[in-house]
Formats: structure tokens, C-alpha cells, sequence
């Protein structure tokens, strides 16, 4: 960012003094036209698939279907929606992602920050020990039987929603992150501060770790968020009480399952008008359920490339 | 203050003692704060590491996984699937799916890095990663609902688009051929822009003196990319290298499990999806529990061997 700008007035300068460079400020000129021309084509395959389904959300069925509309709507309609949000299902399963987001988080949030603030204390006794007993999580695991017994059989959290916060409760790896904010961000010396002013080290994370931590609590609960709003894997394995099935659940169902019909009340539609339908509204469907990351997305954009940065600090 | 008096010192070393005396009675609030996290790694990570035991078990579920009596030979459940029918299926498709992700995945976000890092107009810069970041939040289930949509015999637009050049559409999904390059192109479609984001991390980083040398030398761009930006985040590739090969074995399961369908099976039965049916369908525990053992050991086996020669040869390692 800042460098790009140092890199210009430096090319100024040295072109403006040595002849010899002005010969390569013309190769660069076309370096520069063919990468800017490269970069807009990625953009363009990336961006398409995304304005395809949404435009084709807000499109008349028979229009997105027989292929008049390529990019933009075609006779700009309300109708798939207008079916989605009748549909019961997915309301309840809206409500019961957002419960099982929000408090999943909240949990993740707390247990990582018991963690992540310990681990950074210097004076910690056998924070080498605990360290090494963590990442060793991060690569090996007891794998899918083992789990399920467990959280299944002998904890017998199935049906409950539990079973979707707990296993997960600390992800190592966003542990590191916070971890490495803690202890290259918040200088030391304040711990000590604290300590010689009587403060305890809870008092020390309550009153000055914290406050000071806004924006990686921000990114880690929101890597957290996104991974409960997401998550589909957890809720088949342990949850088939359809009342409480989070979206992801319900969403496979009409999604990779063929069964968009299941969402319409067949009335006096001929089969063909159905199908075609059914096809459409996959597409409101598809952008209902990612509206929230939507909505959060370009608020957070910054900070999540943060979060990614601070933990490449430690590999 | 360095030349002070030695009653001053002895006066900052009481202090120091002091403080450190009381910092050690006072450490119990810290480890009171470990409790809950020492119980879950406890309970969520090394119960279920126990749990493996059922690899050698015979398991009967009245008994639970240490009642039940240990398998004859203890090698047995290992036996039965090195010899089904299935295990060179799912071993190959496993490895030929990760390599073909690692292989084309691995070096795309690097040659967008540092395309990226040659934008000189920061609008633009910032414009095109907005957009190629964004596919990175769509859920598994979206991202496999799209290609299904697009790709329905139908109805989906790269049918209708084939068939407009003259050409016959077909349900992509059901040909077996087309699976790995719809498995490893939406992963590439999906993650590009955010794997490149630690690369362009690692690029801020290059220090600008040397491309001014450079400059001075008479470099030009590319010259300027290969020989000052490629070593620049060489270390950071190799990282990420060696965590990768940690995941060979792993390929994305729920990708694959939600793409795969009865005329695909061939090329998308995997490890992990051949494991799940075992256990969470057929219920044999035991030899499902095997199964992922032996691939957690060989992922295990790879990253150390990967990082083992990673710190031979260029001294970047993990450990």
C-alpha cells in the first residue's frame, strides 16, 4: 500500500536522473496495462457466478430458465422470495442458525480468551508443556467414530444443541492468533505495571488486556461466527429432530437433494412450470441463506485480512 | 543508575524478588483460568485420542469401548480393509484429489499475490481483492448447490450456453470425468483470493531498498519479481507447503461427500467418505475407527517427512 507509492516517486526520481531507465519506464507502462488487464479477468470469473445467482433470484423462472437472462434480471420479479419466506422450514431454521451462531460464539469467544490470555504470560509455569499439548491437536485428532461415541453415546448430547457448540469450543489455531496479538501487541511492561500496582491477573485481562484487544476479538468471533453459520456436518451427525435442525441441514435438503418442490404448494402449475420454478427459487434460497455473511462481509473485510496477518507472524 | 550504589541494587533486587514472590502467589488465577480449557482439550481432543483403542477392539455396544474384548489378531480390522475390494479405490482417488487441489491450487493465489502487489493504483488493488475474497464465506453446501444449479441438464446456465454454441447439454454432475475438475475448480474459484492474502502479507514485508538497487542495476519488472519477490516469500511458501502435505490425506470431506452420487462413486470415493459410511451408516465402528487411524498416521508420517526435508534443503521448517 504505502510501498506502492514509495515505489512511484522512487521510479520518478531515478528516471528523472539516469536516461538509461526511461527506455524500461515504457516496458513498464505495458507490464502494468497487461497486469492490471489479468487481475479484471480474475475478477470477472470470480465475480460472475455471484451475479448470476443473484440476479437469477430476482428473475421470472421461465426467463432464467430457457436462458434469456445471462447477467442481469430478466422481468425483474419478487416471486421466489415471496416462496421462500412462506416457507416454514426454513424460517425456523433461520432462527435456530442464528441462536446456535450467537451463542456458539459467545462460548468460543470466552474459551479463547481463557486460553489466549494465560498462554501469553511470560510467568506462566509449564506454558511450554500446555503449548506443545495443544498444536499437537492441530494434527491429530481421534477421528469420527471416536468423536461421535463420545459426544453422542456418553456425553448424550444428541438433539441438543450442544453437541454443535461444545466439540468445537476452541479452535487452536485462532487460539495462536489471539495468543500472538496478546503478547507482541500489549507490551509487557503493563502487565508488570499492573502487577506492581496490585492488580490481579484477572483484573489485568478484565481492565487492560481486554480493552486494548477490540478488533482480534472482533476478527476471531467473526472467523467463529462463519464457521457456525456454515457448518452443515456437525447437525447431521447429531441432530435429527427436524424442529431444531439449523438451516445448513435444511438448505441440503432442497439444495444437493433435487427437491425444490418440496417448497411449493403444487397447485394448478403444470409439472414443467414446476420444475422450472424449483430451479429458481434454489437461487433465492441459495442468497437468503447467505445474506447475513453478506451483510457482515464488507464491514469486516479489513479486519479479517488482519487476523490472517497476525497469524502468519507465527507460521 | 548503572553505576549505583550497591545498597540500590540491593534494594532493586529485594523488589524484584518481591514482585516475583508475589507474582507466583498471585498465578493461581491463571491456572484457575485454565481449568475450563485444560477440561476441554481434556474431554473434546484426548478422550476421543482413547477412543482409537477401538481400531483394536472387537466393539460391542452394551460393553463400551473399554469393556469391549481386543480384537484377534489386533491387527485384524486393518486386515479386512487393506483387503476389501474398496481400498485401492479409495486410496487412489484420495491421493489423486488432494494432489490435483495441491498442484493447481498451491501456486495460483502466489501468481495472484504478486500480481497484486504490482497494481500501483490502490483503488484497484483493493477493488479486485474485495471481490476475490468474497467467495470465501459461501458455506459447502451453497458452493455445491451452485455448481449443481449451473451445471443441471436443464435448466443450468453452462448447459444452456452449450447448447446455444451447438453443442449437447448433460448433467455435469453425473459424469464421472467431470468430477475432479468441478471438485479442484470451485475450490480454486473459492479460496484463490484468500489464500493470497498472507502471500501479499509476506510481500509488504521485502524490504524496498532492494528494489531500488535493483532498479539502479537495471532490473526490470519481471526480472525485479523473480530474483526479489519469489525468494522474499519463499519461506512463507514453504510453510505453507509443509502444512499442506499434512493434509494430503484429508481431502475436504464435506465437499466431496455433498458431490458425490452413485454415478460418480468411482472417482469420488475417498477415505473419509468410505470411513463415514462405514461408521456413522453400517455401523461397524471398529474398522471405521481403522480406517481414519490409518489416515491420520500417514498424514502425520507426511508432514513430518515434508518438514524433515523442508529443513535439509532450505532450512525453513515448522519445528
Amino acid at each position: 500500500m504505502g510501498k506502492g507509492e514509495f515505489e512511484m516517486t522512487k521510479a520518478k526520481k531515478i528516471s528523472a536522473n539516469h536516461s538509461a531507465l526511461d527506455r524500461m519506464s515504457h516496458g513498464d507502462k505495458v507490464f502494468e496495462v497487461i497486469n492490471c488487464i489479468f487481475l479484471g479477468i480474475v475478477a470477472c470469473i470470480i465475480l460472475y457466478p455471484l451475479i448470476y445467482v443473484v440476479s437469477a433470484s430476482f428473475s421470472d423462472a421461465m426467463s432464467v430458465t430457457s436462458g434469456k437472462m445471462i447477467l442481469w434480471p430478466v422481468d425483474l420479479t419478487l416471486e421466489n422470495y415471496q416462496e421462500v419466506f412462506k416457507n416454514d422450514n426454513i424460517m425456523r431454521g433461520y432462527r435456530n442458525s442464528l441462536i446456535i451462531m450467537a451463542s456458539g460464539t459467545a462460548l468460543n469467544l470466552v474459551m479463547t480468551i481463557l486460553a489466549a490470555f494465560p498462554m501469553s504470560r511470560r510467568d506462566l509455569w509449564g506454558r511450554n508443556v500446555l503449548m506443545k499439548l495443544m498444536t499437537f491437536c492441530m494434527f491429530f485428532s481421534g477421528g469420527l467414530i471416536p468423536t461421535y461415541l463420545l459426544v453422542g453415546k456418553t456425553l448424550g448430547l444428541m438433539n441438543n444443541w450442544l453437541a454443535l457448540i461444545l466439540p468445537g469450543a476452541i479452535s487452536v489455531y485462532n487460539m495462536i492468533i489471539m495468543r500472538t496479538y496478546f503478547s507482541t501487541s500489549i507490551p509487557y511492561e503493563l502487565h508488570e505495571a499492573a502487577d506492581i500496582d496490585g492488580c490481579t491477573p484477572f483484573g489485568t485481562l478484565i481492565r487492560i488486556v481486554l480493552p486494548l484487544s477490540g478488533p482480534i476479538i472482533a476478527v476471531i468471533g467473526l472467523y467463529y461466527a462463519v464457521g457456525h453459520w456454515n457448518s452443515y456436518f456437525s447437525a447431521l451427525l447429531y441432530i435429527n429432530q427436524e424442529n431444531i435442525q439449523p438451516l445448513q441441514l435444511y438448505l441440503r435438503k432442497v439444495l444437493t437433494a433435487n427437491n425444490a418442490q418440496a417448497l411449493m404448494e403444487m397447485g394448478a402449475d403444470e409439472a414443467a412450470r414446476a420444475a422450472m420454478r424449483a430451479e429458481t427459487i434454489k437461487y433465492s434460497v441459495i442468497v437468503v441463506s447467505s445474506v447475513p455473511m453478506l451483510i457482515i462481509y464488507p464491514f469486516v473485510q479489513k479486519f479479517f485480512v488482519k487476523g490472517v496477518m497476525i497469524g502468519a507472524v507465527k507460521g | 543508575m548503572k553505576n549505583g550504589d550497591n545498597a540500590k541494587v540491593r534494594k532493586r533486587m529485594s523488589l524484584k524478588q518481591f514482585i516475583i514472590a508475589k507474582r507466583i502467589n498471585r498465578n493461581w488465577q491463571l491456572y484457575l483460568m485454565l481449568i475450563p480449557v485444560i477440561a476441554f482439550f481434556a474431554v473434546f481432543c484426548y478422550a476421543p485420542m482413547y477412543g482409537i483403542t477401538l481400531a483394536f477392539k472387537d466393539y460391542k455396544v452394551l460393553k463400551g469401548i473399554m469393556g469391549s474384548p481386543w480384537a484377534n489378531p489386533w491387527y485384524k480390522y486393518f486386515l479386512q480393509f487393506f483387503q476389501s475390494p474398496y481400498f485401492s479405490r479409495v486410496l487412489s482417488n484420495t491421493i489423486i484429489v488432494s494432489l490435483e487441489s495441491l498442484v493447481l491450487g498451491f501456486p495460483l493465489p502466489i501468481i495472484l499475490a504478486l500480481s497484486l502487489n504490482e497494481v500501483k493504483s490502490i483503488k484497484y488493488k483493493k477493488f479486485v481483492q474485495n471481490i476475490t475474497y468474497a467467495p470465501h464465506f459461501l458455506s459447502v453446501l451453497v458452493l455445491v448447490g451452485v455448481i449443481k444449479a449451473f451445471t443441471n441438464s436443464d435448466y443450468g446456465i453452462v448447459n444452456i450456453v452449450i447448447r446455444k454454441l451447438g453443442g449437447e447439454g448433460y448433467n455435469w454432475m453425473q459424469k464421472a470425468s467431470l468430477f475432479r475438475p468441478l471438485y479442484v475448480g470451485s475450490g480454486i474459484w473459492q479460496n484463490i483470493g484468500w489464500d493470497s492474502i498472507i502471500y501479499i502479507a509476506a510481500l509488504a514485508g521485502i524490504d524496498p531498498g532492494l528494489h531500488e538497487a535493483a532498479m539502479i542495476d537495471g532490473a526490470n519488472r519481471m526480472q525485479r519479481i523473480w530474483h526479489i519477490n519469489l525468494p522474499g516469500i519463499m519461506p512463507t511458501m514453504v510453510i505453507l507447503l509443509i502444512l499442506n502435505s499434512g493434509h494430503i490425506m484429508n481431502v475436504g470431506f464435506e465437499k466431496v461427500f455433498l458431490m458425490q452420487n452413485d454415478l460418480n462413486l468411482s472417482v469420488s470415493d475417498v477415505i473419509a467418505t468410505y470411513s463415514y459410511r462405514i461408521g456413522i451408516e453400517s455401523a461397524q465402528y471398529s474398522l471405521s475407527t481403522a480406517i481414519s487411524l490409518f489416515n491420520s498416521v500417514i498424514n502425520c508420517a507426511l508432514l513430518v517427512l515434508v518438514n524433515t526435508c523442508s529443513r535439509k534443503l532450505s532450512e525453513t521448517s515448522l519445528w
